[in-house]
């Protein structure tokens, strides 16, 4: 990568979008010179700031791409706040387990040492040393899987950060939109937080958009409902704050009604009967799944996903092949109508069966005070003394069931529209970004935006964006690994960065495990 | 790592030829042995550990990617990995007795396919990871 990082010429406008901009796809320095946004040339941009964006940043360090020529465009203070965010407000807390394989770590491309392994090292007794050595081997057969404290996650990737010189290669604000560059390469419009003009503009060889997912998914039945009595205090999402649910039902007996039947909807019945169990709290549960699973699913005993109880279960986001096994090639393998048929076969809403959840939800409905049924939300009304009134449609059949409850926690998960996203939008209009099976990007197996491509410069994109390519995982610690793994080895090819070969492999851990700088 | 089967065949063979052939060719002397000439040792040893890699990828491999169809998650847990050793173990030792007619103290037989054993799930669940970046990527595929 061979640009220097410099400002160039003075601007000489008001430094902000004008209509000429914005209404046009191919853009020349000039034009941004006449608006008066400063340009600022850096090889490698990145788009988003968060998990994918540091998966990307700590790749290319690793591939010997020197942290100023890499510049990342963030709101966020750090990569994991956003994660730290959602994971927090749905009842996975630092000191909580979530859902994500020992050796996916994303402070670690190599996934060696393993979280596991990490925690028996540091542990302080002979249990504490074995007890997740026990679980790592046995898992998935005599033990659930071993997953790590969110806590543990965040803590390493501050330090990883740190090594990498992460820290360095933020721009702080809102990006605004990516542009074709007159001669190839792209120039990226940032807002910046802080900064003499309203607009600056990146010009580089190479995007890597990786935004994440757009907002919280509001379902029509909740959006008509807080439209039309203004209560955000009932019926809350998941992924909003809504401590004071818990709080009320601690102080008063109530009943919640939960909706979804994955993760989420999980880590929120434990919570509920956690404090149950350590604050007496007389909290009933209603537990409301659209698809009620009592049995394993599928017509092949080759493709059979287990579940019960109305609840699909995996151990993690995908089945455990999809990250780098036979189901992730044959993904990878198929095309077309093909390749629908596989994502249709393997996505899904699940959770992992632990032990733990598994005990409490029986002695729940043992005692009464949870119970799980099937069906959707048709619409919700005010109830007397503060209640609501929940019209339950059931499957397959034209029942209404009528439901007094005094909370709905939802937890249906979080929108991937790529119409919703500014920037994806922009380049759908303006650049031809196309779009796969599920509406999302199209990318190849290497994660770049073909339909992107300008000149020399290239486009890649990670995370939930690319669901509906080649591979599934995508929005996942371990996935987003693997697409900067991929971009970089597509990177080195055409000679940006080194390639991440055995010996470099080898000589790069050994830093790591030093907590050198690559 | 989820394994495909070849990745499977493609990380015993690459374990196999590496780190267990090393700890063979240094333990070997040590074993107990009794009067047995170092050079019948080494032949019942690394013949032990051909055994490993031929049957493993003649029948044991496929047998393990075909059982591993029945699983929805398409994976192949650590402890499936350490256990295999049983019945692969005995195969072998019956091969190398009954078959080839080699001369195999049990006790030594066991030390030396235990040991290079862990030595081979070892490098599969930590070190491989290193050296070969993309491995868990590619179903164990080295090359």
């Amino acid at each position: 990568m061979g640009y220097p990082f410099s400002a160039l010429s003075p601007p000489r406008g008001q430094g902000d979008l004008t209509p000429e901009l914005v209404n046009t796809s191919v853009w020349t320095e000039g034009m941004l010179t006449d608006a008066g946004i400063p340009i600022v040339d850096v090889p490698f941009v990145s788009i988003g700031g968060g998990m994918g964006s540091f998966a990307m940043v700590d790749c290319l360090r690793i591939a010997g791409v020197p942290a100023s020529n890499i510049r990342v465009l963030t709101t966020l203070d750090y990569p994991w706040e956003n994660y730290e965010y959602l994971t927090g407000v749905a009842q996975l807390p630092p000191e909580y387990r979530i859902r994500s394989d020992a050796s996916s770590t994303p402070d670690n491309i190599w996934g060696f040492p393993s979280y596991a392994v990490r925690s028996a090292f540091s542990a302080r007794t002979v249990r504490g040393f074995v007890a997740p050595l026990w679980n790592v081997l046995t898992e998935n057969v005599l033990t659930d899987y071993w997953t790590p404290l969110a806590g543990q996650v965040f803590a390493s990737l501050h330090r990883e950060a740190d090594r990498i010189g992460y820290w360095e290669t933020i721009a702080k604000g809102q990006a605004r939109m990516v542009r074709r560059r007159a001669g190839g390469g792209y120039f990226s419009i940032l807002t910046p937080h802080l900064g003499a003009t309203r607009r600056v503009a990146y010009r580089s060889g190479y995007v890597h958009l990786a935004v994440g997912y757009p907002r919280i998914r509001f379902l029509p039945d909740l959006r008509r409902f807080r439209e039309r009595y203004g209560d955000k205090y009932h019926f809350v999402n998941s992924y909003e704050p809504h401590e004071h649910v818990y709080t009320e039902l601690r102080n008063s007996p109530g009943t919640v009604l939960v909706r979804g039947g994955g993760i989420t909807a999980s880590a929120i019945l434990h919570r509920l009967i956690n404090d149950r169990d350590a604050h007496g709290a007389r909290t009933r549960i209603l537990h409301l799944m659209r698809t009620y699973v009592e049995s394993p699913r599928g017509d092949s005993p080759f493709m059979r996903r287990p579940g019960r109880d109305g609840w699909a279960h995996q151990g993690f986001n995908w089945p455990k092949a999809s990250w780098g096994g036979q189901l992730k090639v044959r993904l990878e393998r198929s095309e077309g109508e093909q390749r629908r048929e596989l994502w249709e076969t393997l996505k899904g809403t699940t959770t992992p069966r632990r032990k733990g959840w598994q005990q409490q939800l029986r002695r729940g409905r043992a005692e009464g005070f949870y119970r799980s049924l099937p069906g959707e939300i048709g619409h919700v009304e005010p109830g007397p003394d503060d209640t609501l009134v929940v019209f339950v449609q059931t499957p397959g059949s034209s029942e209404v069931q009528l439901l007094n409850v005094d909370f709905i926690i939802d937890s249906t998960g979080l929108v991937g529209d790529v119409m919703k996203h500014r920037v994806l939008a922009d380049l759908v209009r303006h650049s031809g970004l196309d779009r796969n099976l599920l509406g999302r990007l199209e990318v190849t197996p290497s994660f770049e935006v073909t339909s992107c491509r300008n000149g020399s410069g290239r486009m890649y994109a990670a995370g939930a964006a690319t669901e509906g390519a080649y591979y599934a995982p995508a929005d996942s610690l371990l996935g987003l690994q693997y697409a900067a793994l991929r971009v970089c080895d597509d990177l080195a090819r055409m000679g940006v960065c080194q390639r991440i070969g055995n010996r470099r492999s080898v000589s790069q851990w050994w830093k790591w495990a030093r907590n050198v700088a690559p | 790592m989820t394994p495909t089967l070849l990745g499977r065949i493609q990380s015993r063979t690459f374990v196999v030829c590496t780190a267990a052939l090393l700890w063979t060719l240094l333990l070997t002397p040590l074993l107990p042995m009794g009067f047995m000439p170092l050079s019948d040792a080494y032949r019942a040893t690394l013949t032990a550990l051909f055994l490993v890699l031929l049957l493993g990828i003649v029948l044991w491999e496929p047998l393990y990617h075909f059982l591993q169809q029945f699983r929805w998650e398409k994976d192949w847990p650590a402890m499936f990995t350490l256990i295999e050793g049983v019945p692969e173990g005995w195969l072998v030792y019956l091969v190398l007795t009954g078959i080839l007619g080699l001369d195999v103290p049990v006790g030594s037989y066991v030390l030396h396919f235990a040991t290079a054993w862990l030595i081979v799930f070892g490098c599969l669940h930590g070190p491989m990871r290193v050296l070969f970046l993309r491995w868990r990527f590619r179903g164990g595929r080295v090359i």
